[in-house]
């Protein structure tokens, strides 16, 4: 049985592909190799974001691509319901994010045999209200660099992927969501089915759990206060 | 009426909420109020402004070739 349409007025065969001729009278085209090249055309810019958050809200390259393979097939297949072609992009993020949230919901809901590679617990990986920004920040200037600066300098995106990978899937969905997606904490809230204080919560745990990870890898890295004089940073 | 400014300590404890634009235009004016006129707290937005955007920058990440191979052999299907 037919799904009844969601929209008061009958939806366009496709996006209104239109433009102006030399004349200035509106054009529309609704062949189908129109409507292929119009999406490809759409969609080509869009494909490292569509991956890169598929990767960093799986953080597995394979799953990453099933994801966005499976979020592009839905949307080629219900264009047909885009009405206003302007929120193509828009759209296709939001295939993208309900289905991950979907596959996610599905595995949560399998027993997962002990692998060694899972999430460790958020309890686990509490930062508490740990801040970059208090171990970075001097209230003065120094003459030799500011610390912030050589943090930002040597922080390679790698590091950051690194960083958000490591956070437990909750905080790391949570984070991605609003951080690199957009979404307000009501739609994360909807799109999850949890508390808008869960929403919360979890950013708040998650962006403390990040910074301190990311600390963590610029100690390593070298970045720590210290004096030329004192012959290399302090551990 | 002249808005009540924020103190420090309320600036600071609704930051993200500020930069996830959580907060209504009023809100988000006494912040910014704020932020012009206090260099602590304007360091501190703009930090985390920042590194913000490094990690928005974490979700891209360039889609391999097999992908977009597989996509157009998918789209080649619904058209068949």
């Amino acid at each position: 049985m037919p799904l009844a349409s969601p929209f008061t007025s009958p939806p366009m065969p496709w996006p209104v592909m239109v433009h102006r001729d030399d004349s200035g009278a509106f054009m529309s085209y609704r062949d189908t190799a129109s409507r292929r090249q119009w999406f490809e055309q759409r969609l080509e810019p869009l494909m490292d974001r569509l991956y890169g958050t598929a990767l960093r809200l799986t953080r597995h390259p394979d799953d990453a691509e099933d994801i966005v393979a499976e979020a592009v097939g839905k949307a080629w297949i219900r264009l047909d319901k885009l009405r206003d072609p302007e929120r193509f992009e828009a759209w296709l993020f939001h295939i993208l994010t309900n289905t991950f949230i979907s596959e996610w919901r599905r595995r949560q809901s399998r027993p997962q045999p002990p692998s060694g590679n899972e999430s460790p617990s958020p309890d686990d990986l509490d930062a508490g209200d740990f801040t970059l920004f208090q171990q970075l920040h001097q209230p003065f200037l120094l003459w030799w660099g500011s610390l912030e600066e050589q943090f930002f300098n040597s922080l390679l995106q790698e590091d950051l992927q690194r960083a958000l990978d490591a956070l437990p899937d909750p905080f790391r969905v949570a984070i991605v969501l609003v951080e690199v997606q957009g979404y307000t904490y009501d739609e994360v809230s909807s799109l999850l089915g949890i508390p808008l204080g869960t929403v919360r919560s979890r950013l708040s745990r998650a962006r403390a759990r990040l910074q301190k990870t990311l600390w963590e890898q610029a100690r390593e890295a070298g970045v720590t206060p210290h004096h030329p004089g004192q012959g290399g940073p302090r551990s | 009426m002249n808005p009540r400014e924020p103190s420090c300590e309320e600036v600071i404890e609704r930051l993200f909420d500020y930069l996830d634009r959580e907060l209504d235009h009023r809100q988000a004016d006494d912040i910014e109020r704020h932020l012009s006129r206090c260099r602590d707290c304007f360091t501190r937005a703009e930090f985390e402004k920042r590194l913000r955007a490094r990690v928005e920058a974490a979700g891209t990440v360039k889609a391999p070739t097999r992908l977009r191979h597989r996509i157009r052999d998918l789209l080649d299907q619904f058209d068949d």
